[in-house]
């Protein structure tokens, strides 16, 4: 008989999902599946809207990296209009997705899986969250809030609005930074820099206690993407495309992000409304590859800040198995946010910062306009089509947490066969696998742009597919 | 005294509206020693309690999932806030209500698909023919609108209702913005 273990919802993660987990007649692990469960439909709705309502519209795609779809969005906009933002448009459009990217890695570190390290994957679920923290933990809890508002704030000192700004438009942005504003975040940099160096000297040296989680969460060769600048380092905004192998080396030539379709395919299964992009020269799903933090540091050379220089090193000094585990995410994540910060201060101290031209002005002048950048989870991409009077005729979307869809599924497998040994299976064990996808931060709300929600329900389905029994984890 | 119970529902929604409530920033820590969040995507507790005090629910019924789900929270919670403009109107997710669902799907899993095009439908909640906002699924006591909701907002709601008093929420919302 075979059964199927079902995690419903899978918690602490950005969105809806749930995890089937499928035992063989002898009752061990044959494969785990992801299934994401919301579908939004961005890629038709948008249709017969005037483009430049794209970036607010698509914005609603996610609350917790909206600037991050202001931005794919407003960059596909630029294309439309064949215009480029002035400098000082472009500067203030990366401060605001670099403070994104602090308070979204602050959310996932510290928010949703923090629990997991400061209280244990085995410690009381009815406990097991940022709340106890409070309490058991008040300083990094303090730290990790502070963080995230650390990130809002920046957000809305230029945005006038933490959550669904309207200020990224298309050619640039609609209003420039004021002194008053500057000097307020200037001021918040120093205690946000130690808050993140205080949280990497005691998440670092904890590593060895993961030694476990860090063998069986997605532990295999992938291939990894992102944007690179043209020296090969860290980028969030703009750059080339790189596919990068095992070792982080390129995979051929860097491509120019508006041609991504020759590289990236997207398959369905019928089992989840999240598709399955994959990397086409090596077809379906060979062609596995995975985003974000850990793929971004472990493509590149050098961050080009300083701290977050010294601390690259020293995760590159780190075995290659560590590199390569999706637990390091974690690790990844407390390096981009130092770097997002010390990042955001020398931009803050760019001489033409202050400068009050920050929007191109133009019209439709091309009706397809393709924009990518980096989310805090990994590259996302735009791509529209309008009439010859601006409304939108056809949309895709590829989304950071698409492009990790089956390296996800092929870790939870890999944490499932090891944890997993017979059909009597603990809490602990199920965390353990949920824990896997929070390593990802997978942004379910995004991806399911077409498609999220996540649960602990227990399945037992016969090898036809029959549901046999089911029982509520609780 | 116990403390009140409290829950946070995530339905169609962006998850904007939890990001506001995570804005209450140090506010947090204060709230967490008169609220106790006993069902939430921020906790591991799996099931809907058998009894809650006040339900934030955040997004609009779209799926047959959400509507079990809105069920579920209605019977169990005695007080129920819509919180946010999808919740309250149907907002965003509302917009593919002209269109029907069938374009939708054939958008997203054949026109965008590179491979094994067809439309997922195993172990997958299958789409309600039209979003509703929450009112129109179960009743609703109290409507906060705003895309999202500030998080001024959400808290002084949450203060309020601590205090047994209604929320005027006149001149502090936002719609649409
Ligand atoms: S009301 Fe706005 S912020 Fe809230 S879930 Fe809907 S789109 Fe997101």
């Amino acid at each position: 008989m075979t059964s199927i273990v079902t995690i419903d919802p899978v918690t602490r993660i950005e969105g809806h999902a749930r995890i089937t987990i499928h035992l063989n007649e002898q009752g061990t692990v044959e494969e785990a599946r992801l299934h994401i469960t919301q579908f939004r439909g961005f890629e038709k709705i948008c249709e017969g809207r005037p483009f430049y309502e794209m970036p607010s519209l698509m914005a609603r795609i996610c609350g917790i990296c909206p600037v991050s779809h202001l931005i794919a969005s407003s960059k596909a906009c630029d294309a439309l209009l064949a215009a480029k933002p002035p400098r000082t448009g472009e500067l203030l459009r990366r401060i605001m997705n670099l403070a994104q990217i602090i308070q979204s890695h602050a959310l996932s570190f510290f928010h949703l899986s923090a629990p997991d390290f400061l209280l244990g994957m085995d410690s009381d679920p009815a406990q097991r969250s940022i709340f106890t923290l409070f309490s058991t933990h008040p300083q990094i809890a303090r730290d990790g809030i502070a963080l995230r508002r650390f990130g809002q704030h920046i957000i809305e000192l230029l945005g006038k609005k933490r959550i669904h700004p309207s200020w990224v438009v298309p050619g640039g942005v609609s209003a420039p930074l004021t002194a008053e504003h500057r000097e307020e975040m200037l001021a918040a940099i120093p205690d946000a820099r130690q808050a993140v160096l205080r949280t990497l000297l005691w998440f670092e040296p904890s590593l060895s206690q993961y030694e476990q989680e860090i063998a069986v969460f997605a532990n295999f060769p992938t291939l990894y993407m992102g944007l690179v600048t043209a020296e090969g380092g860290l980028e969030h905004y703009d750059g080339m495309l790189r596919f990068a192998g095992d070792d982080g080396a390129p995979i051929g030539a860097d491509i120019a992000p508006q041609q991504f379709e020759t590289c990236i395919g997207e398959a369905v299964e019928e089992w989840s409304y999240l598709k399955f992009p994959y990397y086409k020269p090596q077809g379906y799903p060979q062609g596995i590859y995975r985003v974000g933090p850990l793929a971004r540091l472990n493509m590149v050379g050098k961050c080009g800040t300083p701290l977050a220089d010294e601390w690259l090193q020293k995760f590159k000094a780190q075995h290659a198995a560590v590199r390569r585990s999706s637990f390091s995410y974690h690790y990844a994540r407390l390096i981009e946010v130092l770097y997002a910060i010390e990042r955001i201060e020398q931009i803050l101290n760019e001489e033409c910062i202050l400068d009050t031209r920050v929007r191109a002005h133009a019209d439709l002048n091309q009706q397809e306009g393709i924009g990518v950048s980096e989310a805090p989870r990994g590259t996302l991409m735009h791509h529209y089509r309008t009439d010859e009077n601006g409304l939108i005729t056809w949309a895709n979307l590829i989304i950071a947490t698409g492009h990790n869809n089956l390296a996800m599924n092929r870790g939870i497998t890999q944490a499932a066969k090891h944890y997993i040994t017979s059909a009597d299976i603990p809490e602990s064990v199920l965390n353990r696998i949920e824990a896997v996808i929070r390593a990802y931060d997978p942004c379910l709300s995004c991806s399911t742009h077409d498609d999220g929600r996540m649960a602990l329900k227990v399945q037992l389905y016969d090898p036809k597919g029959t549901l046999l029994q089911e029982k509520h984890r609780q | 005294m116990s403390k009140i119970t409290v829950a946070t529902i995530w339905l169609d929604g962006c998850s904007g509206c939890h990001m506001s409530f995570l804005d209450m920033d140090e506010r947090l820590m204060q709230l967490a020693e008169k609220i106790e969040l006993v069902y939430s995507p921020l906790v591991d507790i799996k099931e809907f309690p058998e009894s809650v005090d006040i339900a934030l629910v955040e997004g609009s019924v779209s799926n047959t999932d959400d509507l079990e789900k809105i069920r579920k929270v209605r019977t169990h919670a005695r007080y129920l806030v819509s919180l946010g403009d999808c919740a309250v109107t149907g907002n965003v997710p509302g917009m593919r209500n002209p269109q029907g669902t069938a374009p939708m799907l054939h958008r997203a899993y054949h026109e965008n698909a590179t491979l094994q095009q067809g439309i997922p439908s195993r172990q997958v909640p299958a789409l309600l023919p039209v979003v509703l906002p929450v009112h129109q699924a179960v009743p609703v006591d109290l409507v906060v609108p705003g895309c999202p909701p500030s998080a001024d907002t959400i808290y002084y709601t949450l203060c309020e209702l601590l205090e047994g008093r209604i929320p005027d929420l006149a001149q502090r919302t936002r719609f649409g913005a």
